[in-house]
């Protein structure tokens, strides 16, 4: 089966903490993964080079838990699938 | 162990080349803020367009061929070039009569976060995108952070202790604290200290960009809507020396230097604590022989970021208790940017200043109130008021912290 989205963020979780990945569990809480406030942005930068978006800074400091993390993602790779099948 | 005052200050900033100018603009609480010029990059193909934010405090209407020639420039990054600039500033106020002996034990200390780094960009450049094989044979001596101090020690032929120091967003407050000590002790007969940094270059502003603390607009401190800081370039000297010594050839003491406090938080490079700034601002109190209640102004550190602010208004109420409800506070980044290793120098200039004309400059850009600041943070309007003394606090990433202490001079 191919990597979901989900399983990819996942995984840029788990490496850029230096976890297991099976640690890693959408409902897993940031306090949990130790992730503070540096480490998401650690994240969100390894996430913007995982699927080559670009996640602004407000819609970044919304970002709580993981399901978000997943959504906001699953949200900006399908508006770059859109755009680009416009152009 | 002597008094020691301030006899000269000198500025350069986003609100005025010049001590009068920075002065006038925040007595009227006159934002420094604007668009970044495009041409920031090593190559006119790439610059602000790269950029996501927009907005920094930029020195207008610098020309360094008005102060240097050619050949002096050629071995001067931007940041030692206001570095010497802000001296120059500085002695002339203060009346300096330099003597051989003078100029041999005279100290400078300088802080700078980022030294020359555009000059470093711009060989990289060369070596990783031109594809060259070789990088300017200047890029070391523009380069390094004790460039502000060479060049101060060879513009005035002072051969006396000097050294940098660099301790990011504090660096020039440890500077100038450390120069208050070696002439209270005696180790030095006068010091020039202070700080420079010339962050507006492509590579530093994706740096800053990617940390993701920089503000889309501008820097609203304490203000509920804050979003960040914004990136400011400039330089501040002090002229410090006994008080007795200033007396004596007849110079005027702006104000008096009292005390010097430092902390390590010993926690997160990027979350400060509360607690270090504490320690810091209970230790400049200490050192100043000073009770809580006789602080009147403090001149914030207030970044306008979220990490910042709330922790810095708790570390007040901690330290002030209820005498915090009738301190004035307020954040000049709001008008000169965050100048990183040039703003505790900056802002304790503007400390000083407040109290030689008896005004406290406001914290511009202030919009909507923070429970979670709800301290007189002088809003937008500037106060006349004459305080009898004032701190400005400096808390650096890496949780490196320093408050410097002053008493208005009679």
């Amino acid at each position: 089966m191919p990597e979901t989205i989900q399983d990819r963020v996942l995984r840029v979780i788990a490496t850029t903490q230096r976890l297991p990945v099976e640690r890693v569990k959408p409902d897993s809480s940031f306090e949990e993964l130790g992730i503070d406030s540096m480490d998401s942005i650690n994240i969100l930068f390894d996430l913007e080079s995982e699927f080559d978006i670009e996640i602004n800074d407000e819609d970044a400091k919304k970002i709580r838990t993981i399901h978000e993390m997943v959504d906001g993602v699953t949200y900006l790779v399908e508006a770059k699938q859109n755009s680009s099948q416009q152009g | 162990m002597q008094r020691v005052v301030v006899s000269g200050i000198g500025v350069l900033s986003a609100i005025g080349l010049n001590r009068e100018d920075f002065w006038d603009s925040l007595a009227h609480g006159r934002s420094g803020i604007g668009p970044i010029p495009e041409d920031v990059g090593p190559a006119p193909e790439v610059g602000m367009n790269q950029v996501r934010f927009k907005n920094g405090a930029c020195l207008r209407g610098y020309d360094p061929e008005i102060h240097f020639d050619r050949k002096a420039l050629t071995f001067m990054d931007r940041f030692a070039q206001y570095s010497v600039l802000a001296a120059r500033e500085a002695a002339k106020q203060a009346g300096i009569e330099w003597t051989e002996e003078l100029r041999e034990s005279a100290a400078i200390v300088t802080g700078s976060c980022m030294g020359g780094r555009a000059t470093e960009e711009l060989g990289y450049w060369e070596l990783f995108h031109n594809g060259r094989n070789r990088v300017h044979p200047l890029t070391i001596p523009l380069g390094m952070s004790n460039a502000g101090a060479s060049h101060i020690s060879i513009d005035f032929g002072i051969q006396g202790p000097s050294f940098s120091i660099s301790t990011a967003c504090s660096s020039s407050a440890h500077a100038i604290g450390q120069a208050f000590w070696m002439v209270r002790s005696g180790a030095a007969p006068m010091a020039i200290a202070g700080g420079s940094e010339a962050p507006l270059f492509l590579g530093g502003l994706k740096a800053w960009e990617a940390m993701r603390v920089v503000s889309p607009d501008t820097c609203r401190p304490f203000s509920k809507n804050r979003s960040g800081m914004i990136l400011g370039e400039g330089a501040s000297m002090m002229i410090l020396e006994p008080l007795e010594r200033a007396l004596a050839r007849g110079a005027k003491p702006l104000a008096e230097i009292v005390g010097f406090g430092m902390s390590a938080d010993a926690s997160h490079m990027t979350q400060p604590s509360p607690e270090g700034a504490g320690r810091a601002i209970r230790g400049a109190l200490r050192d100043a022989g000073m009770r809580p209640e006789e602080i009147g102004y403090i001149n914030a550190h207030g970044t306008g970021t979220e990490a910042n602010d709330c922790m810095e208004v708790a570390a007040i109420r901690a330290v002030f208790g209820s005498h915090a409800d009738r301190l004035s506070i307020s954040s000049t980044k709001s008008m000169h940017g965050h100048t990183l290793g040039a703003a505790g120098a900056l802002e304790a200039s503007a400390s000083v200043l407040a109290m030689v004309h008896g005004v406290l400059p406001p914290t511009a850009n202030f919009t909507i109130p923070d429970p979670a600041c709800d301290l007189d943070v002088i809003p937008n309007e500037p106060r006349a008021l004459q305080v009898q003394a004032a701190l400005s606090q400096s808390f650096a990433f890496g949780g490196l912290n320093a408050v410097l202490a002053f008493r208005a001079y009679p």
